[in-house]
């Protein structure tokens, strides 16, 4: 249980990544991009590919990012250049996609388990540092030594990236392109008028969205030892799924909570998927469903909820300004 | 500062629905200029400002701005020389983003935007000292979204941002119509200051011919996408707005109709 636990925790700060380029292009530029699906195996079949060709990892990694923010950008012109709607230019550039990642990888899974990969580096590096002995020594003393993942190498190093990231993008939506960039999802009509030229920053911002989510699944592919030409359906499911979720339960109120948020989503995303996969009747086959499910409650619950709590109070200012006026008529009728 | 030779457009050529928007129009405004614009319904007064601010190209005709000819420049490009305020109070300032964001993002109209920081320390005491003039409490609440503010503080606010880095030509569509009275005679205040203040050349839009009167130095009537009548500074001065019905009376040989009769 708790193994299953911290494996999902390992791959949700994965995930967190591709949640941070849907956050981009859903939240940010307000635009349902569903490149993402796509895009996200277009850099696990880079980073495969190269890594499988001998090239080192991180350069592979960094190979499929620039693959993602392509395809971005190409989708930013569909619908800049070519006037498509928003949906069907993400549309027609996912299923575009599918043929080209099937090119990229040759055929349509490549196993990376006899490969050097970012992964397998880490763990071995971390390994000779000697730091998961001293992390059990410290658990141990305060009473969790009956958990002992295979490494810690993996959740850590990854969560200093994704923190990295986020402090990047963090940074990003606060300078000058980054603000209008912002301004561009909230007001077009405000941010041309002030000489942004507002196909070029949606350009920008869709191939910076889907340079994460190539990203995100170039680490993925290294995490799981293999690319298949049908690990991205669903994805962008997966990171409204998370985007929704953080903001539901952390708050986005400001950028900087609203990243944070969204990291912590993906992983509460991959934990109650792991949760729910535990219980007996559901099998491996029924994720996607669950995952429907889960963006349904976080949609619908918090609505609900708020729906809920003004009725109360609504109620209870009724209740109370009839006992106002109930006790005023009494004391006139005592008066009188 | 501003020249318009012939602009003429049209819209649904060729169908039922044609109509000619703007007949062959000439204006031409000089340095420190504030020409109001009153005219009724489909006159062609915000196809006018479309056209200068670039959402529209004429059919035929120049568009002239210090010195450049912008007629074909995308809307982007030449509203690096030109302010803008809306009618809507919403359309001028983003919600979600902050005062001083909002203020930055102003600040950058008149340069290439980079990879440097929008809001800096030294700009935020410019933002302030902005701020201030505006005499609505502002400059104590620039890490509040703008979303937050009353429709009159965001048009104060869209005032500001469109106005001080000083534009080449500031256009103002009916920017008080969309507000109280109270709010509006502020915003009509403030207008009035700014571009005294900066000897800005600017070119309003407006229903309440009492308005046009009061502001500007040069009052333009139009209709049916023609200037009718021009009143410049010495014959603004004594103008009413019975002498000007009256005068479009005149010119049309009908009554205008207008909201702006009630005004």
């Amino acid at each position: 249980m708790q193994i299953a636990i911290f494996g999902a925790f390992e791959a949700g700060v994965i995930y967190a990544i591709m949640a941070l380029g849907v956050y981009l292009s859903f939240r940010i530029l307000d635009f349902p991009d569903l490149t993402v699906d796509g895009s996200f195996v277009t850099g696990a079949a880079v980073a495969a590919i190269l890594i499988v060709e001998g090239v080192n990892p991180i350069l592979a990694t960094l190979a499929a990012l620039l693959a993602g923010f392509i395809a971005g950008c190409l989708t930013g012109l569909l619908h800049t250049k070519g006037k498509i709607n928003p949906l069907l230019s993400g549309i027609l550039m996912m299923i575009a996609l599918y043929s080209i990642n099937l090119r990229i990888m040759g055929k349509s899974n490549v196993p990376l388990l006899q490969e050097e990969t970012l992964m397998t580096s880490i763990s071995n590096g971390w390994k000779s540092l000697g730091l998961d002995e001293s992390i059990q020594a410290i658990l141990a003393t305060i009473g969790l030594s009956s958990f002992i993942p295979k490494t810690w190498a993996i959740a850590i190093i990854m969560s200093v990236l994704v923190l990295l990231l986020k402090l990047a993008l963090d940074w990003f939506l606060k300078t000058e392109i980054g603000l209008s960039i912002r301004a561009t999802g909230d007001n077009e009509t405000m941010i041309r008028s002030f000489a942004a030229n507002t196909d070029s920053l949606k350009i920008i911002g869709l191939g910076m969205s889907n340079a994460l989510v190539a990203c995100s699944g170039a680490l993925i592919a290294q995490y799981n030892g293999f690319s298949d030409v049908g690990m991205g359906i669903g994805m962008i499911v997966i990171g409204l799924a998370s985007v929704i979720i953080g903001e539901a339960v952390f708050g986005a109120k400001t950028i900087v909570r609203a990243t944070l948020a969204v990291i912590g989503g993906a992983i509460l995303y991959r934990i109650i998927v792991t949760l729910a996969l535990r219980v007996d009747f559901l099998e491996t086959g029924d994720m996607k469903m669950i995952t429907a499910f889960i963006v349904i409650c976080a949609l619908v619950i918090p609505k609900m909820w708020g729906q809920f709590k003004e009725k109360r109070s609504k109620k209870k200012r009724l209740l109370a300004s009839q006992q106002k006026k109930t006790s005023i008529k009494d004391r006139g009728e005592t008066l009188a | 500062m501003l020249k318009l030779n012939q602009i003429y457009k049209v819209f649904n050529e060729g169908t039922m629905d044609e109509k000619i928007a703007l007949n062959h129009l000439n204006l031409s405004m000089n340095q420190g200029d504030f020409v109001t614009i009153i005219g009724s319904n489909g006159a062609g007064k915000s196809t006018l400002l479309n056209l200068i601010a670039g959402k529209l190209i004429p059919d035929l005709g120049e568009v002239i701005v210090a010195d450049k000819n912008l007629t074909q420049a995308s809307e982007h490009k030449r509203s690096r020389l030109i302010g803008r305020v809306f009618q809507d109070p919403m359309a001028g300032t983003a919600p979600t983003l902050t005062i001083e964001e909002n203020l930055a993002i102003a600040y950058g109209r008149t340069h290439r935007r980079g990879f440097s920081l929008g809001v800096t320390k030294k700009r935020k005491s410019f933002f302030k000292e902005k701020l201030e003039s505006l005499q609505l409490n502002l400059e104590n609440r620039l890490s509040a979204k703008v979303g937050l503010l009353s429709g009159g503080e965001r048009q104060a606010l869209s005032l500001l941002m469109a106005t001080f880095t000083e534009p080449s030509i500031l256009l103002l569509d009916e920017h008080t119509a969309a507000l109280d009275p109270s709010r509006a005679e502020l915003i009509t205040a403030l207008t009035k200051k700014i571009v005294e203040e900066n000897n800005l050349t600017a070119l309003m839009v407006t229903h309440n011919m009492q308005q046009a009167i009061d502001l500007g130095n040069r009052l333009i009537m139009m209709d049916r996408g023609e200037i009718i009548f021009e009143a410049d500074q010495d014959r603004k001065k004594g103008l009413t707005v019975e002498e000007l019905l009256k005068e479009f009376q005149q010119i049309r040989g009908g009554t205008m109709t207008d909201r702006a009769v009630l005004a």
